[in-house]
């Protein structure tokens, strides 16, 4: 069996392609519970994510992976009777030490939701907004510049250079969510959170997103929730998979879909489950 | 679970397809066989005449391995398998071609002397057979140790070659006479040989599809 958070060399040659490159630990979860009231979500998760590569969360509907996402920029804070025990380090300080600053957590941890949210304001402002409220910029030219290296890095810049002054809204969908990302972008954030960011998406708005998150792993740490296993398959290079608030495997993603460790994994992602 | 019974329909399918396939397979084997050592030009004919079907079945696996994987995208044991089949079925078809090599050599062998004992051919011939049989009971068991055992025993095939390589060239340098005759039935213990290394190939198809465990080129 796996150790959760191992990069784990496949057990067989399984394929000729190199094993993953070692890497830091980016995020390190210990013995995580969670709880709404009196219902636990998860139950003792100990996983690390190493940092630039992109990890899927698999599993059913109600395996607890959004809730567990959702604890790695504590999210779940906002939900009432919420309660949260064991350790989730980010570059080995406690997100949960008495004291710990949220905001600079959200700051470093940005989040792609399924649904694109742009504010209605112009693509501008959306992008401007993270940097204005936290003040991260000293003039407009330097805004203006982070905001335009946001949108290249999110792949929307050459679609939108010339209408940054128009309503976020008037996109469609495939740019909005590029746009959700560009604004989670601009903060510099250290790690991106993905709760299934392709979902509403057309095959042609999803193939751009999972190139930009390609893209993007060369400087970040990605954490991607999907239903859809193909897209788990195509983007991560590691996979967990959930089953009612437990993690049950996690692997090296080419391991896990031609070879999975657990029983309860390949049953899963063969659609044999149950 | 409607998509998957209609996978595990079309996975049955292909099983059924390699299976098809592996008997038409060792048939021609063995009536190759019959034809040489009894001199049977006629079933010889036959085993020529029937490989068209082989081909075609071959075809029929190969279009069936697209659809599964275009149209279900298997994953974890279901990719193995349809991996398996996938490659599976042009070995299948060569072991026929094999056989189809070995009969054509028999209107040939028939027009020379006959060789009373077939130099221990006609015991490769069993053997390849066996091995083949055994090989495709293990695929459809999903028996990697089984697999495994049916590898050992391409060294027998193997021994036996070089055994008859010996004796045919000896026999060629003792009597010039007949060495087009030694020479073709070189020829058919040579296709012998390929035959064992065909059905170590399917047997190591078997042990990446039960184990995910690859192990050709390691013994």
């Amino acid at each position: 069996m796996s150790t959760p958070g191992q990069i784990v060399a496949p057990k067989f040659e399984v394929a000729r392609r190199p094993v993953l490159p070692p890497r830091e630990t980016k995020i390190s979860v210990a013995d995580l519970n969670f709880f709404y009231g009196r219902s636990q979500a998860l139950h003792n998760i100990t996983l690390n994510i190493p940092e630039q590569m992109v990890m899927a969360f698999i599993g059913p509907s109600g395996c607890g992976k959004t809730t567990f996402l959702r604890t790695l920029n504590r999210m779940n804070d906002v939900i009432p009777g919420t309660r949260v025990q064991g350790r989730v380090m980010m570059d080995n300080q406690d997100i949960y030490a008495p004291g710990a600053d949220v905001v600079e957590l959200r700051r470093k941890v940005g989040m792609v939701f399924q649904k694109s949210n742009p504010f209605p304001k112009s693509i501008f402002d959306n992008v401007a907004y993270g940097l204005r409220i936290n003040r991260l910029t000293s003039n407009k030219s330097e805004l203006e510049d982070r905001v335009a290296t946001a949108l290249q890095d999110a792949a929307l810049w050459s679609e939108v250079k010339d209408r940054l002054k128009s309503s976020a809204l008037g996109l469609s969908g495939g740019q909005q969510q590029r746009l959700c990302i560009a604004r989670a972008l601009a903060i510099r954030p250290e790690v991106i959170l993905m709760d299934e960011p392709a979902s509403a998406l057309d095959p042609i708005a999803t193939s751009k997103i999972e190139e930009l998150i390609f893209d993007l792993k060369k400087q970040y740490t990605i954490v991607i929730v999907t239903h859809n296993m193909q897209q788990a398959a195509r983007v991560s290079d590691l996979t967990a998979f959930f089953l009612l608030g437990k993690l049950i495997e996690v692997n090296a993603t080419e391991k896990m879909f031609t070879a999975p460790d657990e029983k309860l994994t390949e049953d899963y992602i063969t659609g044999r489950f149950g | 679970m409607e998509v998957h019974r209609h996978l595990d329909e079309e996975l049955d399918e292909l099983r059924d397809g390699v299976l098809r396939l592996g008997g038409e397979a060792e048939a021609a084997l063995k009536k190759a066989m019959r034809a040489l050592t009894e001199r049977d030009s006629n079933a010889a004919r036959e085993v020529l005449e029937h490989d068209d079907t082989i081909d075609e079945l071959e075809v029929e696996i190969d279009r069936q391995c697209i659809d599964v994987f275009v149209l279900r995208q298997p994953a974890a044991r279901d990719l193995r398998f349809v991996m398996s089949v996938a490659k599976m079925a042009p070995v299948l078809e060569r072991i026929a071609d094999h056989a189809c090599n070995i009969a054509r050599a028999v209107p040939e062998l028939n027009n020379e002397p006959e060789l009373k004992n077939h130099v221990r051919l006609h015991e490769m011939g069993v053997i390849a057979s066996s091995m083949l049989a055994e090989a495709l009971d293990a695929f459809t068991k999903n028996d990697a140790k089984a697999a495994r055992e049916v590898i050992k025993r391409d060294a027998e095939i193997n021994d036996l070659y070089n055994q008859i390589f010996h004796d045919l060239i000896e026999m060629m340098a003792k009597e010039p006479a007949t060495a087009t005759r030694d020479a073709r039935l070189l020829f058919v213990a040579k296709h012998l040989e390929r035959i064992g290394d065909y059905v170590t190939d399917i047997c190591e198809l078997t042990v990446y599809m039960a184990e995910a465990a690859v192990i050709k080129h390691k013994h």
